[in-house]
């Protein structure tokens, strides 16, 4: 008797995987998971150097210094009054003795201070968030009011914030590079492996007529797959780790340096899509540059 | 009476016969640095003809098959298959070269991890026809070889003549202009060997040109068809009247 055939669907043309695929899996995933919290950190460090960097750019603190017999305090309320008027700017307001003080606790101890030590009086400055006024604007009301007066803008600092983000998005894009080409070599090297170990069943699909592309396509598919597989196991581990700091930590994260914000876990769905892809081109070149050293 | 290659086609070209589906050119091969085990090949294949590859085990009819269906490149000479010249026709050409042919191995080379019937129908899926489409013809011919009740075998389940059988059926399945088959009734009965034989010339008799290897005297004798002959890497052509 005859089987009936038409229920069957026709088998995978490649040999199934091998117990070393499992090894691949997993290193293919730690590389993603590594990945990943790269990509939670950079999204959230970057979050804390644009906060930072917006709140210095929103105040700007001014240093008087009294001329003739003005005290300092006076002074420092004269420059509050003529920096509040300026344009570009919300509120300005003069720093009293006591805070003062405190700022300079940490080089001048906690104990009390002569009365007449020359304190520097500082004047808190913020700016209109849209269209702040620069530091060369509140220098020149400020010498129109004849104040002898130095402005600081944070510029310096902001300048080292920005730079400082630039480095750390770099270096998480030097990591993503380094993680993404280690995943492809290791790719292409059980490409190749798995070629060399199937090349019985290669030539028969050779000499049958199958394209080289095929052929590729067939490596192409089964590593992309397992890639894609590998990405998702790593995305949602380090989903897990990103959540848990952001419920631990509450919207300051665990340290203020990465707040995690619920959304950076969306950076972590493409993690799949670029796993496979990457997976897939490896296993495609590598297959295609092996079966061209067949004949 | 022998009659070397450059008569044979020196016939060819007085009598305007059509271009061959393959032709050798003082072909040789070896394997890496090891001496040749072909020499000087120089023949061609007519369309629709019948031949048999005969010679001493280890005289290179394995190597001659292995060059006629691309498994290797010859070291010296010219192969034309189809018309095409191998040694220019790009490497992406060789597939559709390839799939005109139908290649039954001495070792069977069946894919362990296919079922029966997905090893018969791999030429037909190659070629990007569909289930629905090969199916039928792919169970018939099963049938046919007698492994209508063994579709979904799979390979390491069957025998060896059932393998013989698997590897002809799938040599045969895409009704290849060009057969090759290497010993393919050595591990089967008398009977089995007769209708495999009968197969071939009802291939032959429709158009595919055919190309045994083998040892099985009986056979050659009762299909009377020219042998090509290796003897220590050389080739000889004998019609069947002259053995």
């Amino acid at each position: 008797m005859t089987d009936a055939p038409a229920h069957r669907r026709p088998g995978p043309l490649l040999p199934p995987g091998q117990a070393s695929d499992a090894g691949l899996v997993f290193v293919v995933a730690v590389l993603c998971f590594f990945a990943c919290l790269t990509a939670l950190a950079v999204g959230s460090a970057d979050r804390a150097a644009r906060g930072w960097r917006t709140d210095l750019q929103g105040s700007a603190t001014v240093l008087v210094r009294p001329k003739g017999e003005e005290t300092a305090d006076a002074a420092a309320a004269r420059a509050a009054e003529t920096l509040a008027g300026v344009r570009g700017v919300d509120e300005a307001a003069a720093l009293e003795r006591a805070r003062a003080e405190a700022l300079l606790r940490p080089w001048l101890g906690s104990g009390d201070l002569p009365d007449d030590l020359p304190i520097p009086r500082l004047v808190t400055v913020e700016l209109t968030r849209n269209s702040p006024a620069g530091a060369a604007e509140l220098d020149k009301a400020l010498k129109a009011a004849g104040i002898d007066a130095t402005v600081d803008d944070h510029s310096l600092w902001v300048r080292d914030i920005v730079r400082a983000g630039l480095w750390a998005r770099g270096a998480a894009i030097a990591v993503f590079v380094l993680m993404a080409g280690a995943a492809a070599a290791v790719i292409a090297f059980a490409t190749r492996a798995g070629l060399e170990s199937r090349r019985e069943a290669i030539e028969v699909l050779h000499i049958a007529g199958a394209e080289d592309r095929y052929i590729a396509g067939l490596f192409q598919i089964r590593f992309g797959r397992m890639a894609a597989a590998a990405g998702l196991f790593a995305a949602a581990a380090a989903a897990m780790i990103g959540a848990a700091a952001r419920i631990l930590g509450g919207g300051a994260g665990l340290t203020p340096v990465l707040p995690v914000a619920w959304t950076d876990l969306l950076l972590l769905l493409p993690c799949p899509l670029i796993a496979a892809a990457v997976a897939a081109l490896a296993a495609r070149s590598a297959a295609l540059g092996l079966l061209k050293s067949m004949t | 009476m022998s009659r070397n290659a450059q008569t044979f086609e020196a016939d060819e070209e007085a009598y305007g016969d059509p271009e061959p589906v393959l032709r050798f050119d003082n072909v040789s091969m070896r394997y890496g640095r090891a001496p040749e085990v072909l020499r000087d090949l120089s023949f061609s294949l007519e369309p629709g003809s019948f031949h048999f590859v005969t010679g001493a085990s280890g005289a290179g009819k394995s190597s001659l098959l292995k060059l006629i269906y691309l498994a290797h490149r010859p070291s010296r000479g010219l192969i034309t298959l189809f018309g095409r010249d191998l040694a220019t026709a790009p490497r992406r050409d060789l597939p559709f070269l390839r799939r005109r042919i139908g290649v039954v191995f001495q070792e069977f080379r069946l894919l362990e991890h296919l079922s029966a019937f997905d090893n018969v129908a791999l030429p037909l899926r190659l070629a990007g026809r569909k289930l629905r489409a090969y199916q039928g013809d792919v169970a018939e011919l099963m049938a046919w070889v007698g492994l209508g009740g063994r579709m979904h075998a799979m390979p390491a389940t069957l025998s060896g003549g059932e393998k013989q059988r698997l590897a002809i059926a799938r040599a045969v399945v895409g009704r290849p202009d060009l057969l090759l088959a290497d010993e393919p009734t050595g591990n089967v009965d008398d009977e089995m060997a007769a209708r495999i034989l009968r197969l071939f010339m009802e291939l032959n008799r429709v158009g595919t040109t055919v190309v045994i290897a083998t040892h099985d005297r009986a056979m050659v004798e009762e299909a009377q068809m020219p042998v090509l002959h290796l003897d220590n890497g050389r080739l000889s052509v004998f019609e069947p009247e002259a053995r």
